[in-house]
This record gives structure tokens, sequence and C-alpha cells, in this order.
């Protein structure tokens, strides 16, 4: 069987319902649901790594959505609510957020105490500390943040083509429909790209976001505090 | 409740088959990591080269892995072994990175004192230093084993096993009580699973415990 005829037929890409226009789809459900994750959880973060209280309940949250089904969360929230773009819109959101918090509540807490101590020297208030100091320094952890938060919103919003969302995951639930496996290995191979590139993207905003002063530290905040460390414990960052 | 007690045989054979899909990949995926992840750690060009392809497998989506594979493998599109073979891709991948990185984190001074001892490379790896990288490995399987057995999932919805199935087969027959009962037993599994794995872990390195309990509160 030719696997990959269509996904080099140009009919493929320019009909109704053709890669061109699954894909603006897709991306569009990614841009809107990071644009409400990213407002929700980017100031949520910086305020806990601020204030350091809730924190715990941040890592926690990171760490129990690995276990989360995406699937299951969908059905779940299409079933109550209905067929359409809110239910999975909510369930894209609820997978967006925890990263982005995570990454920003980290990237806060994580900024040397003694630059915080610096700005607050120099007369520096809280709101100041925060927008000029912590949240910079914080960047690279919040991009981070966003990085991964993203290729997960484009990885479910694949799923939810199950749940009737349109995207480039309608190719390969419509494919298996009708056993058009060329069609489900083409949306397949659109959607690695998709995410590949935007992941590329991401890491290129990365660099040029990041204030080049602290490009030069790439080990730092790499923990890896279970092996025996000889030195002392403050050494041991 | 109820559609629960009445389903349990169904549950049961759905979650044996989840357990077997999650963690099958889960050793294969350890196994092979170490000797990839002890290849990155010998060579810089290694390093960047294996972590750089590893970052660019573990984007590609799950369900777009499910099905790019079998033209790749020559297998059935809806053969259970392209589960097992993208999930084995995604722990190898996760895993290398963090194999590379324990290693590189064994004091150097423990190595040299292990070679000045007679230790001859390969013995040096086994008896040295991979115990010595147990506890950052662990937290990466921890990881790992907890991403697989949320993945399987996603597999249900172009016809594979698990617990899937109760999320496709809630969806279409619309029984929420089915939905949130899978729901449930991954959290429940994945829970499970991760606890196991930090007893192993603890089992598998005896001389940290007194480490941790020595130090003062960093």
């Amino acid at each position: 069987m030719n696997y990959f005829g269509w996904l080099f037929d140009a009919a493929n890409w320019t009909d109704q319902g053709g890669v061109f226009q699954r894909l603006l789809q897709h991306i569009g459900y990614t841009a809107l649901t990071m644009a409400i994750a990213m407002v929700l959880a980017v100031p949520l973060g910086a305020w806990i790594g601020h204030t350091g209280r809730g924190g715990f309940l941040v890592v926690g949250l990171a760490n129990g959505l690995r276990a989360l089904p995406t699937l299951g969360l969908l059905v779940l929230l299409v079933g109550a609510i209905g067929i359409g773009l809110i239910g999975p819109l909510i369930a894209l959101v609820i997978l967006a957020v925890p990263p982005i918090l995570a990454g920003t509540y980290a990237g806060v807490r994580n900024v040397d105490s003694a630059v915080v101590d610096a700005a607050r020297g120099m007369g520096m208030r809280g709101r100041d500390v925060l927008f000029r100091v912590e949240l910079p320094n914080a960047l690279p952890l919040v991009v981070g943040g966003i990085r991964s938060s993203t290729l997960q919103v484009i990885s479910t919003a694949t799923i939810a083509a199950y749940v009737a969302l349109g995207g480039l995951g309608r190719f390969i639930v419509d494919g298996l429909a009708i056993r058009d496996f060329p069609e489900m290995i083409g949306g397949s191979i659109l959607v690695a790209a998709l995410a590949i590139a935007a992941d590329l993207l991401l890491a290129a905003l990365q660099k040029t976001l990041v204030s080049p002063g602290l490009q030069t530290v790439p080990s730092r905040g790499r923990r890896l505090r279970a092996v025996p460390d000889p030195r002392p414990a403050s050494q041991a960052a | 409740m109820t559609w629960v007690l009445a389903n349990l045989e169904m549950i049961w054979g759905l979650t044996v088959e989840h357990i077997v899909f999650a963690l099958v990949p889960v050793v294969l995926g350890i196994v092979l990591a170490v000797p990839l992840g002890w290849l990155a750690n010998r060579t810089g060009f290694g390093r960047t080269f294996t972590i750089n392809l590893a970052g660019l497998l573990y984007t590609v989506p799950s369900l777009a892995l499910f099905v790019i594979l079998p033209p790749l493998l020559g297998t059935q599109i809806l053969d259970p072994i392209n589960v097992i073979v993208a999930l084995t891709v995604y722990t190898v991948a996760l895993l290398v990175r963090t194999v590379a990185d324990a290693l590189s984190a064994v004091p150097p001074v423990v190595v040299n004192a292990a070679t000045a001892m007679g230790y001859r490379p390969v013995r040096r790896f086994v008896a040295v230093e991979l115990p010595l990288s147990v506890p950052v490995v662990v937290a990466g399987v921890r990881v790992a084993a907890v991403s697989s057995i949320s993945l399987v999932t996603v597999g249900s919805v172009i016809g594979f096993g698990g617990l899937g199935k109760m999320f496709t087969d809630g969806f279409q027959r619309d029984i929420p009580q089915e939905i949130i009962a899978g729901i449930v037993l991954v959290l429940l599994m994945a829970l499970v699973v991760d606890g196991a794995l930090v007893v192993l872990g603890r089992l598998l390195t005896p001389w940290s415990r007194t480490v941790t309990t020595a130090r003062s509160p960093a």
C-alpha cells in the first residue's frame, strides 16, 4: 500500500476540510487555549512564587497532571457539556495551566535570594522586585513551562477529534472510520510536524526573550539532590 | 457505583491489559536507555546528538506516533505492538537524558577511587557508577511510568485496549460512571506504581538512607 499518497495529493490540502483548513483550526485551538491558560497561570504562578504561599500545591498539581488521562477528561467534559468548542476547550485549558503555573512558580522561587536582596537594598518595592527582577530572571523557566504546555495542548487537541472537534486529529479519526490508512498516516505526520515546529519556534523565542546575562549559566537550576553529595549543603544547589 | 459493581469482571480484564501495555514499555525502555545514556555521557557530540534526538521524539504527540509507526516498522496499523513500541520510544527518550545526567553527577573522586582499586571500565560502570545513579534514574522512571500509564488510554481512540476503553465506551453509550471509574482507576494505578517505584529505589540504595538522615535540612 502506498502509505504516503494521501499526503502528497494536492486536492487533500485545499478542499473543504482539507489540510490547510484543519491546520488553521488546530493552530487556532492551541493559540486560544494557550492565551487563556497564560492569562490564568502566569500571574498566579508569579504571585505564589513571590509570596511563597501554596507552592506545594503547584508542584503537586503539576505532578498529578501527568497521571490524568487526557482522553478521560475530554469525554467526561464533552459528555457533560455537549459537543462543541466549549467542552474540549475547558479540558485543554485544565491541561495547559499546571505546566505554566509550575514553571512560573519555580522560576520566581528560584531567583537567587542575593539578587532579590540587592534589589530591595536598592530601594525597590514588592511590585518592582517582582516585575523588574524576579520575572525577568524567571523567564527561562516560564517559557519552558509554556513550551511543555503547548506540546500538551497540540497533542490533546489531536485526541479531541474523537469528541468531534476539528483540527488535524480529524484525519486520524475520520481515516480510521473508513479504514483509509494513508489519510491517518498523513494526518499523523502533519500533527508531528506541527508539534516539532511549535517546539522549535518556542525554543527560538526562549533564546530571544531571555536576557543574555542569564544564558551563560546553563547548568544552574539542575538539581540532582538524590545523589550523595560530599559538598556542604549550601553549595549543592 | 452500581455500574462498577455490575461490571467488575470486565473492569478487571481491562486493568490487567492496561498494566501490561503500560509497564512492558517502561521495562524495555530502561534496558535500552542505560547503555544509550552511558554512551551519551562519554562524548560531547554523543550527548548533544542523543539528547536532541530524544527531545525531538518526545515532542511527537502519542496518537500521531501510534499511527506513524506501522509504515516504519512494517506492522499492521492496529497491531498492539505499535503501542508498546511507541511508549518504549517515549520512555527511552525521557530516560536517556536522565541516565546521562545521573552518570555525570557521580562524583569523579568515587570513579577515580574505583579505577585506582583496579576496576575496569565495564565492571566499574556496573558496580560503582550505575548503583550511585539509581536515585536519579528512579526519579526519571517514576515520570516515565506514570506518563506511560496515562498514555495507554490514548490508544483506545484508534481501538486499542486497556482502561481507555472505558472512556470510549462510556462516551458512546453515555455512561458517565464508566468514564469516572476509568479516570479513578488510571490515577490509582499511577499512584500505586509510583509508590512501588519509590520503595524499589530505597531498597536498591540502602546507603542513601543514612546519608539523607545524617544531613541537616538544607
